[in-house]
C-alpha cells in the first residue's frame, strides 16, 4: 500500500517532464527533426507517467474527498498524456498536417472559427439531432407500449422495425432529402428512422422483464392494466429505456452528420466536413470532429447522469 | 388404477381427509373461510396430463392457522394459488369467504406472501407497504397511518425510509408480510415465505408470526415443507402427497395451545404430532419408488 505513495511524487515529476518536452518539441531546432535523445526522453516520460498513473489508481485513501479527486485525476491525466503523445509525435516527427494535425493546431483552428462552429452546431445538433432524437425516442416508446398491449402488432411491428433499422443511412438520407427538403427536417427524419428502432426493441424487452412474483402480486391486488403499467412495468423497463436513450444519443449525431453529406444548406457539421475535406483544410475537419466529440460525449453524459438519478435502485448503481 | 385404489384405501383407513374436514365444519358457528369440494387441477404437459390436484376436499374455519405440508409436486402451492385465484381449477367447487376466488380477489379478501419478498427496489420500505393501499385508492394520510401501524407490528420501525436492498433477507420478508397485512385482509396466504432464510432467522420469524396471528386473529394458510415449522405454527396441519396431488391427512395441533414458544418443540405432544406428520408423508410416498 505504502509502495503506491511514490505516485504522489512521481505524478508532479511526470507533469513537469511532459511540460518540458512540450517546450522542447516546439523549438525550431527540434520540430520536425527530433533526434534519438529526444525520443529516448519521451520513452522515459512514458514509463514515468505509466508508473505514476498506475500508482495513483492503486492508492488507498481514507478521506472521501481525496478519493474522489484521485478518481477524477486518473482518467484526466491518462487522457492528457495521450494528447501529449499525439502532439509530441506529430510535431517532433514533422507529420504533415493533411495527414494528422497536432492537437494544438486543431485547438487554434477551433478557437479561431468559433462563430462558424456555433452556427454548424446550432444547425446540426440543436435543430436536427435534438428534434429527431426526441421524436424518434418518443414514437419508439409509444409504439412499444401499443405493441405490448396488442400482441399481433408486436409480431408484425418488430420485424418491420428491424427491417427499417437495417436500411443504410446513406440510402435513407437522399430519400429523406427528396421528401423533406434540404434543410434540417430531412436530417431530423433520418435521425428519427435511426433512433426509433433501438427504443422500440428496448422498451418492449423492458416491459416483458417483469418477474412472475411481481406480476402475481399486482394480480392479487386486482390492479388494472394502467396501474400495473405505471406502478410496476414502466419502472422495471426504465433501465432498458435508458439504454436505448444512451445508444440513440450517439446514433443520432452520426445520423445527422452523415445525412448532411446528401444535400444541405451551406451550414452544418456534416456539410462543413465534406466541404473542408475537398479543400484539403484538414484542421477544420478535425475541429468539427472535436466539436462532434464534445457534443456527443456531453449529450451521452447528460443522459447517463439522468439515468443514474432515475434508476438509482438498479443493482449496477446501488451503494 | 393402482393410484386410485391407494387413495381410497387411505380414505377408509382413518387418515380421513374428508372426515377431518367435516369435523372442522361442525365446530365453528361462522361459515368456513375456505370451502373446497372435489377440487381438481389438471394440465397438459408434453408427456401426458399432470394431475396437480385431484379431488381435494377441505374446509377452513375463521381464525385458524393451517399449514400445508408435503413433498414438492404435491400441489400445496397450487392449492394456495387456486384459493388466491392465481391458478384456475379444472374441476370441483371452491368458495372463499362465501364467494368464488375471483370475486374474493377483486374484493381484496386476502394478502399473499410469496416465496421471495418481491419488494419493489425503487420504493422505500414505507412506500412498498403502502403499494396495495395506493392501488386501492386510499388517501395519503390514511396510507401513511396504516403503513406505520404495520411497520410496528413486524418490528421494522425506523427502517421506513430504507430501500429493500439495504435490508437483510429476514427483514425484507417481514416487510412483505407487513405489505400483505396493510389493507387488513381477512385471509393471509403464505407460500413458503421463510424457505430461503437460515434456520435461526426462520425460528425467530416463526415466533413473530405466531404472535402476529394471535394479535390480529387472521386466518392464515401457510405452505411449507418443514415438519417442525408446520407443527410449531399450526392449529391444523394438512398433509399432502404428489401424483396425483391430494390431501392424505389433516392433523389437529390445537392441543399445543395458541401461546407457543420455541421450547414446545421438545415436548412429547409436539413430537407426537410431528411423528404423525412424518408418517403421513411416508404413507404418501410408499408406492412411489
Amino acid at each position: 500500500m505504502s509502495a503506491n505513495r511514490h505516485a504522489l511524487i512521481l505524478t508532479p515529476l511526470a507533469i513537469l517532464g511532459c511540460l518540458y518536452a512540450l517546450y522542447l518539441v516546439h523549438r525550431p531546432d527540434v520540430a520536425g527533426q527530433a533526434g534519438l535523445a529526444f525520443w529516448a526522453f519521451i520513452v522515459v516520460l512514458w514509463l514515468l507517467t505509466g508508473f505514476a498513473i498506475s500508482g495513483l489508481s492503486h492508492l488507498k485513501l481514507k478521506q472521501p474527498v481525496a478519493r474522489r479527486a484521485i478518481g477524477l485525476a486518473v482518467p484526466v491525466l491518462f487522457g492528457a498524456f495521450l494528447f501529449f503523445l499525439w502532439e509530441v509525435i506529430v510535431i517532433g516527427a514533422g507529420v504533415p498536417s493533411v495527414l494528422m494535425p497536432a492537437p494544438s493546431a486543431i485547438a487554434a483552428k477551433f478557437s479561431a472559427s468559433l462563430p462558424l462552429l456555433r452556427d454548424d452546431f446550432f444547425q446540426t445538433f440543436v435543430k436536427s439531432v435534438l428534434s429527431g432524437y426526441a421524436m424518434g425516442c418518443l414514437s419508439g416508446f409509444l409504439v412499444a407500449i401499443i405493441a405490448d398491449r396488442v400482441p399481433f402488432l408486436r409480431r408484425g411491428l418488430l420485424p418491420l422495425g428491424n427491417f427499417v433499422s437495417a436500411l443504410p443511412v446513406i440510402g435513407i438520407a437522399p430519400i429523406m432529402v427528396m421528401w423533406f427538403g434540404f434543410d434540417w427536417p430531412s436530417k431530423a427524419a433520418v435521425v428519427v428512422v435511426m433512433t426509433f428502432f433501438p427504443m422500440l426493441v428496448n422498451t418492449v424487452t423492458g416491459l416483458a422483464a417483469v418477474g412472475k412474483l411481481e406480476r402475481d402480486l399486482m394480480h392479487s391486488y386486482a390492479a388494472g392494466y394502467w396501474r400495473s403499467l405505471l406502478k410496476l412495468r414502466l419502472p422495471v423497463a426504465l433501465p432498458f429505456i435508458f439504454n436505448a436513450l444512451k445508444i440513440n444519443s450517439t446514433l443520432a449525431l452520426i445520423g445527422a452528420i452523415v445525412a448532411e453529406f446528401f444535400g444541405t444548406p451551406i451550414v452544418g457539421m456534416g456539410f462543413r466536413i465534406s466541404i473542408e475535406v475537398a479543400r484539403m483544410s484538414l484542421d477544420m475537419v478535425w475541429a468539427e470532429i472535436a466539436l462532434a466529440a464534445i457534443a456527443g460525449s456531453a449529450f451521452y453524459g447528460l443522459v447517463a447522469l439522468i439515468e443514474r438519478g432515475a434508476t438509482f435502485w438498479h443493482p449496477s448503481y446501488r451503494t | 388404477m393402482l393410484k386410485r385404489v391407494t387413495n381410497e384405501w387411505i380414505g377408509e383407513n382413518g387418515m380421513p381427509a374428508t372426515l377431518a374436514a367435516q369435523g372442522a365444519m361442525k365446530e365453528p358457528a361462522s361459515p368456513p373461510v375456505v370451502a373446497i369440494k372435489g377440487l381438481s387441477l389438471t394440465y397438459e404437459a408434453a408427456d401426458g396430463p399432470v394431475y396437480a390436484l385431484s379431488n381435494v376436499d377441505l374446509q377452513i374455519a375463521e381464525g385458524e392457522f393451517i399449514s400445508f405440508i408435503g413433498p414438492s409436486g404435491c400441489g400445496k402451492t397450487t392449492l394456495l394459488r387456486v384459493i388466491a385465484d392465481l391458478e384456475q381449477p379444472t374441476g370441483g367447487d371452491i368458495h372463499v369467504n362465501g364467494v368464488g376466488p375471483e370475486e374474493a380477489r377483486l374484493r381484496r379478501d386476502y394478502g399473499f406472501v410469496f416465496q421471495a419478498p418481491a419488494l419493489y427496489p425503487w420504493r422505500t420500505i414505507q412506500k412498498n407497504i403502502e403499494l396495495p393501499l395506493e392501488i386501492f385508492g386510499v388517501s395519503k394520510a390514511e396510507r401513511r397511518e396504516k403503513a406505520s401501524k404495520q411497520l410496528e407490528l413486524v418490528n421494522l420501525k425506523g427502517f421506513e425510509n430504507k430501500f429493500p436492498w439495504q435490508l437483510s433477507g429476514g427483514m425484507q420478508q417481514r416487510a412483505s408480510i407487513a405489505r400483505a397485512l396493510s389493507f387488513d385482509p381477512k385471509l393471509l396466504l403464505m407460500d413458503e415465505p421463510f424457505g430461503a432464510l437460515d434456520e435461526i432467522v426462520r425460528d425467530h420469524l416463526n415466533e413473530q408470526l405466531l404472535k402476529l396471528w394471535d394479535k390480529t386473529g387472521k386466518t392464515v394458510l401457510f405452505v411449507t415443507h418443514s415438519i417442525p415449522e408446520a407443527v410449531f405454527l399450526s392449529s391444523k396441519i394438512v398433509v399432502m402427497s404428489p401424483r396425483p396431488g391430494r390431501i392424505i391427512d389433516i392433523i389437529d395441533a390445537s392441543v399445543l395451545g395458541r401461546d407457543r414458544t420455541l421450547d414446545i418443540r421438545e415436548t412429547p405432544e409436539f413430537l407426537k404430532i410431528a411423528h404423525r406428520v412424518r408418517e403421513g408423508l411416508r404413507a404418501g410416498h410408499s408406492y412411489d419408488d
